[in-house]
């Protein structure tokens, strides 16, 4: 490679965050290069997505940047051609106690008030929305009709294919090892390959976010976990929206599924306690703890046939939600890390916002949003949609 | 209607009939037979149609790894090829996404389900084919504990499937036994182990990073395995090839054609065409032959066949053209093969246009070569489990290597857990090594000089592993240099004072049917040749007229036939014997038994213009895609899959992956600029329900 080429913006991660912030800024007009460690994009945290895109979350920051996430990803198709399998079918929260049902209940008014169109549904009418739903114990739950789902590994790719036609520049097989950094501020990034020059660093690097962090000296509090997930044979279509299942059990958090554009159901399970650190090898506990919940939640599924797992990780914050901001420290080094598992559903939404302020052009809602976000909060609070 | 009624070598069992219906007709099938052979045997070949674009569906491994034949058996999609048949069952074809069967109230309590138990064991083999049962044997000897699962009813693995006699060598492996018996004598030896447990019909699912291995038992049940030391011994899965047509029905490979016919005993073809001149399909048109199916021909696109010459030439003298030098073009027909398309290759093997002829096949058996069965040593490797791996599973050979190597690989077993087995003769890796050696070098045919008294002519001239004609002369008067079982072996006219006795047993042991035995006593000048035949006794009658042929199949005259004999000490080879003239008696080397017509091409050739050449059967992607993709410059095979779904089928990337790299290498990309994609669980589609400990199949099918 050669050296000292430069640009606009260096971002380092070609993945949910990575290539939709490169998108952004392509269509911003600034020159922009990405450079992963992985052989093509996507190839780290994205393709271990399971595809859910919801704007169901507990508070304003994730809810805004969802929305407008969920209207790139079900508009795509019609204004870039390219099929996304993006399925509108709405998220659904369950509730089969009262702890469950208080939860979600509390949740409604301010998901309301951030412009989410969600409502609580007791037993009967949420059985219209899930008919297979065992209905034994069921109090009710939500449900969030303009959430839905689309393929990670197609969505990544034609935001990579866009990015690439506004004149992206993806840099694969190459590691980021170090920052440039020239009168206290970022100057680029050294690879193993070489040394690119930028005066703004974006760190979308997902699980590897602390360590290239810790290059330009900031300690941020990212830490992965790993969930196991699977996808199943396809069959005609029988569920409409995402299940979650919130109940914590024995070995288990919550868990959750749908039935994606091609047929087949995606499922995943967070395991309690977590699974911290960096290996996605497979493990033997994972199918008989998620089966036995979700065929006990569906007994239909109890013939549907499982197709192949992997595990993937999730990079956690203290409080369950993403770090985004300018860094302190370093002048030019961005922040766009810790996602928690959602990375898929924010990188749209989030890489627009990167890109506004990039260019200087945030919003009062952008500024509130950051406040959440901002890897200087205190990190007291607790994502309660995790 | 196309069941076999009588084979040469496989015992017709009496079976009791059931009825069942496909799409309301009311068909009959055989109990314990499965659905995809009692539908075959009804001339049933398309089970349904692709959901992504109307492609027609049927069988294709045979083998419950792909979901190809997957019909719905009373409202429940299942592996026809997997499910047996229920009296009454109702079978329908799965058109597009089947329905997810709903389930009655109340049949999913979780109260009924079981924990997942964990087993631990000493050793777990998986596979209880050569490779395994020999590993077991030697193990079960020595008391170690061992578990060996199998995904089939029984143990013997492809033995099971093999009607011929065996190759290599008979101190080391059986030689001269047929495959169906030498696994019955390695299954009887290892149920003589109190210490080796077998599960039967039960698959390996995946190989786990804590150590585990998931496997499902009976269809119905899941277990974790918790082994010291696994032992790989899953065999070869088949390559596959991409051409026009090549995912019809009727085209399929050697697996799942030895299935249907030496295992369920169905006709699945009257016209059957062969690609691949390897050992496996040379063998698979043979057993076509002995079950009564015509061979229309093979193609090799190589110049020489891969296979042993005695297989080659025991096929060209029964009748079969054999192609060399030509490649298939297309498998051609709307929802079925009905015809294929060949054509000779030039240097680069590109097919050369104005070459190409046409046969009317309904079958086209794809033997292009095998691959280790590896992802659960890889896995276990990588998850630092202790593995090793034997047979085919480690190295694709004959499946006498694949007998000594298991034998081998035991012994290693037994001593890594600290039993002490002394030293492993290095006799035995050298002789492991001879048994997996490729054939050598052909010679010109030696004919014997004398033109008197009685001898065998040896038509062998090839270098393979195999010695059995040593071991049954009485007078020890076949000979091959005793420090290598592949040089060629020799005929001594006398030796101790005593010569050929014409006691006929060479002729008879030979696997590769390629020893005549000339007896020039009674009329010199027309003498007696006998020339083994393993076919129904009846095929051919006293003063029957034939044509007689050379080693290779070059016809030299029509004789009249003599005699017919079938005795036991013969074991199912009969002997027919001839008389022919002195001039070409002693060249004489079979019978012809199929009649040219039988391959004559088309008047004109079948042009195939779909494009639908197909890597990924499973999702329906075709090359024309792929390719494309490689020449943006595409080098990493999970962003192709991403992309066109490549590899995310039921059969779990076993069918494509292999030619996704062929693919890259025909657009000259280097292998080493290809990345390939990580290897993932599961091994098959497992229902959810399993997973849960529901065990047994829904309640709901079950009962009407």
């Amino acid at each position: 490679m050669t050296a000292n080429k430069s640009f606009d913006v260096i971002v380092v991660g070609a993945g949910s965050v990575g290539a939709p912030a490169a998108l952004a800024l392509a269509e911003a007009g600034l020159e922009v290069l990405v450079v992963d460690q992985c052989p093509s994009v996507g190839q780290g945290s994205n393709k271990r997505a399971i595809g859910g895109l919801r704007a169901t979350h507990s508070d304003p920051a994730k809810i805004r940047i969802c929305l407008r996430s969920l209207e790139i990803f079900s508009t795509w198709k019609e204004r870039h051609g390219d099929d996304v399998e993006w399925h509108k079918g709405g998220y659904s929260y369950v509730a089969y106690r009262p702890e469950e049902e208080r939860t979600l209940k509390d949740l409604l008014t301010g998901q309301k008030a951030a412009g989410l169109n969600i409502d609580w549904h007791e037993a009967p009418s949420f059985l219209q929305i899930i008919p297979d739903l065992n209905p034994e114990g069921l109090i009710g739950g939500t449900f969030s009709p303009e959430d839905g789902n689309a393929s990670p590994l197609l969505a990544i790719h034609a935001f990579y294919r866009r990015a690439k036609t506004l004149g992206a520049r993806f840099f694969f097989n190459e590691r980021v090892t170090g920052l440039v950094v020239s009168g206290g501020r970022v100057a680029g990034v050294r690879t193993d390959k070489g040394e690119y020059g930028a005066p703004v660093v974006i760190n979308a690097a997902g699980p590897w976010g602390a360590e290239v962090a810790a290059m330009a000296g900031i300690d941020v509090p990212v830490r992965p976990d790993s969930h196991e997930a699977a996808v199943t044979e396809a069959v005609a279509r029988f569920l409409g929206p995402m299940v979650v299942d919130i109940r914590p059990v024995a070995g288990s958090a919550n868990y959750y599924f749908y039935q994606h554009a091609t047929g087949q159901v995606i499922f995943c399970i967070t395991p309690s306690p977590s699974l911290w650190g960096m290996d996605v090898r497979e493990t033997s506990s994972f199918l008989p703890m998620v089966a036995s919940r979700m065929v006990d939640l569906i007994p239909r599924l109890r013939n549907l046939r499982v197709r192949r797992t992997w595990r993937g990780l999730y990079p956690m914050t203290p409080d369950g939600f993403p770090i985004v901001g300018w860094a302190r420290e370093l002048e030019g080094y961005m922040l766009a890390v810790g996602m928690c598992g959602q990375g898929f559903m924010l990188g749209p939404g989030l890489g627009e916002l990167i890109g506004r302020m990039i260019q200087g052009k945030t919003s009062e809602d952008d500024r509130e949003t950051l406040t959440y976000l901002s890897p200087y909060r205190e990190f007291k609070g607790q994502e309660k949609l995790k | 209607m196309y069941r076999i009624e009588q084979h040469p070598i496989l015992p017709i069992p009496p079976r009791s009939k059931v009825s069942f219906t496909w799409k309301g007709r009311a068909l009959e099938a055989f109990e314990g037979e499965t659905l995809s052979s009692a539908l075959f045997a009804s001339g049933v070949r398309v089970f349904g149609h692709h959901a992504k674009d109307g492609a027609a569906q049927g069988i294709f491994c045979a083998n419950g790894q792909c979901a190809q034949c997957l019909v719905l058996a009373d409202g429940v999609p299942v592996k026809s090829c997997m499910e047996l048949v229920r009296p009454g069952v109702r079978v329908e074809p799965v058109e597009g996404l089947p329905e997810l069967p709903p389930v009655g109230p109340g049949a999913a309590g979780l109260g009924e389900a079981r924990p997942i138990e964990t087993v631990r064991v000493p050793v777990l083999i998986i596979g209880g084919g050569p490779a395994g049962l020999s590993a077991a044997i030697e193990l079960g000897r020595r008391g170690i504990e061992t578990l060996l699962v199998d995904d089939k009813h029984r143990l013997g693995g492809k033995l099971v499937l093999q009607t011929h006699r065996f190759f290599g060598s008979i101190n080391a492996v059986y030689a001269g036994t047929r495959g169906i018996d030498i696994a019955t004598r390695l299954e009887n030896e290892v149920r003589s182990f109190p210490g080796v447990r077998v599960w039967l019909q039960t698959t390996v699912l995946a190989v786990y990073s804590d150590g585990k291995v998931g496997l499902l038992v009976e269809g119905r049940k899941y277990v974790l395995v918790e082994p010291g030391i696994l032992l790989v011994t899953s065999g070869a899965r088949e390559k596959n090839l991409a051409f026009p047509g090549n995912t019809l029905p009727g085209v399929y490979g050697a697996g799942a054609f030895q299935t249907l016919v030496n295992r369920d005993l169905v006709k699945p073809t009257g016209r059957l065409f062969i690609v691949g001149g390897g050992n496996v399909g040379l063998i698979a048109g043979y057993h076509a032959l002995q079950a009564g199916i015509a061979v229309v021909g093979l193609v090799e696109v190589m110049a020489e066949c891969g296979g042993y010459k005695v297989h080659r030439d025991k096929l060209a003298r029964l009748g079969v053209p054999v192609y060399t030098s030509h490649t298939v073009v297309s498998a051609n027909g709307t929802d079925a093969v009905e015809s294929v398309t060949i054509a000779r290759v030039d240097e680069k093997f590109r097919p050369i246009e104005g070459s190409e002829r046409s046969f009317d096949c309904d079958t086209l058996l794809i033997a292009v070569g095998l691959d280790p069965v590896n992802e659960f040593t890889e896995k276990a490797r990588e998850f630092g489990l202790p593995a090793f791996a034997a047979g085919d599973a480690e190295e694709i050979a004959e499946a006498s290597a694949a007998i000594f190597s298991g034998k081998i690989r035991g012994l290693e077993v037994a001593r890594a857990l600290g039993c002490d087995v002394g030293e492993i003769s290095p006799d035995w890796y050298r002789t492991a090594d001879i048994l997996k050696s490729r054939p050598g070098a052909t010679v010109p045919e030696r004919t014997p000089g004398p033109e008197s008294g009685v001898f065998p002519v040896l038509h062998c001239n090839q270098e393979i592993p195999c010695d059995p004609c040593t071991g049954v002369c009485p007078n020890d008067l076949i000979e091959i240099d005793e420090s290598d079982i592949r040089l060629l072996p020799s005929f001594v006219a006398e030796k101790a004072g005593k010569g050929c006795t014409g006691c006929e047993k060479c002729v008879a042991i030979c696997p590769g049917l390629a020893i005549t035995l000339v007896d020039y006593r009674k009329d010199a000048d027309f003498p007696t040749v006998a020339i083994p035949f393993e076919f129904l006794k009846d095929t051919l009658k006293p003063g029957d007229r034939v044509v007689v042929e050379d080693t290779e199949g070059n016809a030299l005259g029509r004789v009249e036939v003599g005699a017919v004999k079938s005795l036991k000490a013969n074991d199912r080879t009969v002997l027919v014997k001839v008389r022919a003239p002195r001039e070409y008696a002693k060249r004489i080397a079979g019978i012809r038994i199929q009649p040219p017509e039988t391959a004559a091409p088309l008047d004109r050739y079948v042009e195939r213009t779909a494009d639908d050449t197909i890597i990924c059967r499973c999702e329906r992607v075709t090359a024309g895609e792929i390719r494309k993709l490689i020449r943006e410059g595409l080098r990493d095979i999970s962003e192709i899959k991403a992309i066109t779904r490549t590899s995310m089928g039921s059969c779990g990337a076993k069918t494509c992956t292999p030619l996704v790299h062929r693919l890259f290498r025909e657009e000259g990309v280097p292998d080493a600029e290809v990345v390939d994609q990580p290897k993932r669980p599961l091994f098959i589609e497992v229902p959810l329900g399993i997973f849960a400990g529901l065990e047994g199949k829904d309640e709901g099918h079950d009962r009407e």
